[in-house]
């Protein structure tokens, strides 16, 4: 299943929305029936395109949030306000309708539950979602490397995945959540209340000499920051891999 | 939009590298032409709203790559890559 | 034959002003950003702006000196090859036809260059006669540096990325020399209204 998931030209399928699901206000998932799907790895991605009657066409990238072990293929998207493709994902495309899609893609972010070494995850918005396939690979295959992941919202209301997470946490699968909230915070909220810093980073990170494997997905800067906060705690580079979400339009 | 969003990474053209080069390239490792600097693909600077698509090396900013598609074909600049070593 | 999505349209919108819109072109009321590379920032007391090439002698303007220079205000049309147009955007900066007075050149090339390294090639013709300006203002404010200040070259009849931003000087030569995208394949010249946009259009 691997090798197909990497190999090989890419072809152009579609995909059936089997369920969509409403994880906040502006994200939902797309779960898909997607036949012959080759398999995937946790952290790939698909390309996702959209045609016009009159031909016009846009593509975007989305992460794929359901675990390698998962029959369907789930696409969480945000929808930006000013997207061309988000505002159809999440708003038009209904239950039953088809959406064109390739993949799986990517083999630079990607983490296979056969690596042992301790995981750190640190997520910036919906820069959780191809950290939630890990997550779900890891408790799916009962992986035996310890997962810490510092999951940094605007909001309470803007945390995806919040009650799986809690779940699987409560559930003793090798999982511990920080999560932080950077504009605003319910009554009693006990976690983070502050853009990610050094202090965080020293808290919730394994210590250096754990030499874990690290993956960092959001927004651009948020990326930049949280791996230089590592480096800068004596990390080496070489443990961090990194993905940016970015505004190409939504 | 925030300028830094702009700046996105290599992972971002792994579908488009794929088609080029039928195969999984995030991994693959480039040499920058102008500073010497190794990279994996995947963590490189990639510029998409252009009228290519532009990869700069993360070290020093040169281009490593342009990639125009269009009428049905490619132009592909690799000027700024010393070496592309990646698995058969 | 790809699969059409029902019920998408993407963020065209429908113009009326179809004659002012080049084939294949969609208008927008947005202003997209695009970048090929990181958002330069110079400071003004370090700008200046140059002729050099094919002359008897270099000009150079600091940015003081460059404001004092005569200048337009003009309201054009402008025309990207990812094809959007965008309607009626005001500029103001001096006409390159200013800055090339009292200039002898036997030229007829010429390759304006950026902070940044990015390079556009065009006729010194499609640069004269009040077509072509080195802008700084943007609908009556300072050019924001994401959209090329504190100045980029304007050419509304061609495609935008012949439009330099962050634009620091034009080198006037005998030979024609691709720039960044024309060596790539862009088209040589890039006019919107013959679609011009690849190598061999």
């Amino acid at each position: 299943m691997a090798r197909a998931a990497v190999l090989g030209r890419l072809t152009w399928q579609l995909g059936e929305v089997a369920e969509l699901i409403q994880e906040t206000p502006r994200v939902s998932s797309l779960v898909l029936d997607v036949p012959d799907w080759p398999g995937h790895l946790a952290g790939q991605h698909v390309d996702v395109r959209l045609t016009a009657e009159d031909g016009y066409q846009a593509q975007r990238s989305y992460s794929i949030a359901s675990a390698p072990e998962s029959a369907q293929v789930t696409l969480t998207v945000e929808r930006l306000p000013d997207g061309e493709v988000s505002p159809y994902l999440v708003g038009e495309l209904r239950t039953g309708e088809k959406v064109e899609l390739r993949g799986p893609i990517g083999g630079y972010f990607v983490w296979r539950a056969g690596d042992e070494r301790p995981l750190l995850l640190i997520g910036g918005g919906s820069g959780i979602v191809p950290l939630m396939a890990m997550i779900r690979h890891h408790a799916a295959t009962a992986a035996a490397a310890p997962v810490r992941l510092l999951y940094s919202s605007r909001s309470i209301e803007d945390v995806i995945y919040k009650d799986e997470l809690a779940r699987l946490t409560a559930d003793d699968t090798g999982l511990a959540v920080a999560h932080t909230l950077t504009r605003s915070q319910p009554a009693g909220w006990e976690g983070y209340s502050r853009r990610i810093d050094g202090e965080m980073v020293a808290e919730v990170a394994w210590p250096k000499k754990d030499a874990p494997a690290v993956f960092i997905c959001g927004p651009t800067a948020f990326v930049e920051t949280a791996s230089s906060l590592l480096v800068e705690s004596g990390y080496d580079p070489a443990w961090i891999r990194t993905e940016r979400f970015g505004a190409t339009g939504g | 939009m925030r300028q830094s969003d702009l700046k996105l990474d290599g992972n971002a053209i792994a579908g488009l590298l794929r088609e080029i080069f039928t195969m999984e390239m995030t991994n693959a490792e480039s040499t920058c032409a102008g500073c010497g600097k190794v990279h994996a693909v995947g963590r490189v600077d990639v510029y998409l709203n252009a009228p290519g698509v532009v990869v700069r090396c993360p070290a020093c900013e040169q281009v490593l790559m342009r990639i125009v598609r269009g009428r049905g074909r490619y132009w592909i600049d690799l000027t700024g890559t010393r070496c592309l070593e990646f698995k058969e | 034959m790809a699969f059409i999505s029902r019920g998408f349209r993407g963020k065209r919108r429908d113009t009326a002003s179809g004659s002012r819109v080049p084939p294949g072109q969609h208008v927008v009321d947005d202003f997209p950003v695009l970048s090929a590379g990181p958002t330069p920032r110079v400071p003004l007391s370090e700008w200046s702006f140059s002729i050099v090439g094919e002359l008897d002698e270099p000009k150079t303007w600091t940015w003081d000196e460059f404001r004092r220079l005569p200048s337009e205000t003009v309201s054009v049309d402008i025309h990207c090859v990812t094809k959007w147009s965008k309607l009626d955007t005001s500029w103001t900066g001096v006409s390159v036809e200013t800055i090339l007075e009292g200039v002898e050149t036997a030229a007829d090339y010429a390759v304006a260059y950026c902070d940044g390294g990015y390079t556009t090639n065009l006729p010194v013709d499609d640069l004269r006669g009040r077509q072509a300006w080195i802008a700084f203002e943007y609908d009556g404010q300072p050019l924001d540096p994401e959209h090329g200040g504190p100045a980029r070259l304007l050419v509304p009849h061609l495609y935008l990325w012949k439009s330099a931003k962050w634009v620091r000087g034009i080198s006037l030569q005998a030979e024609d020399e691709p720039g960044f995208w024309e060596s790539n394949g862009y088209h040589n010249r890039g006019d919107p209204w013959r679609e011009q946009r690849y190598w061999g259009d």
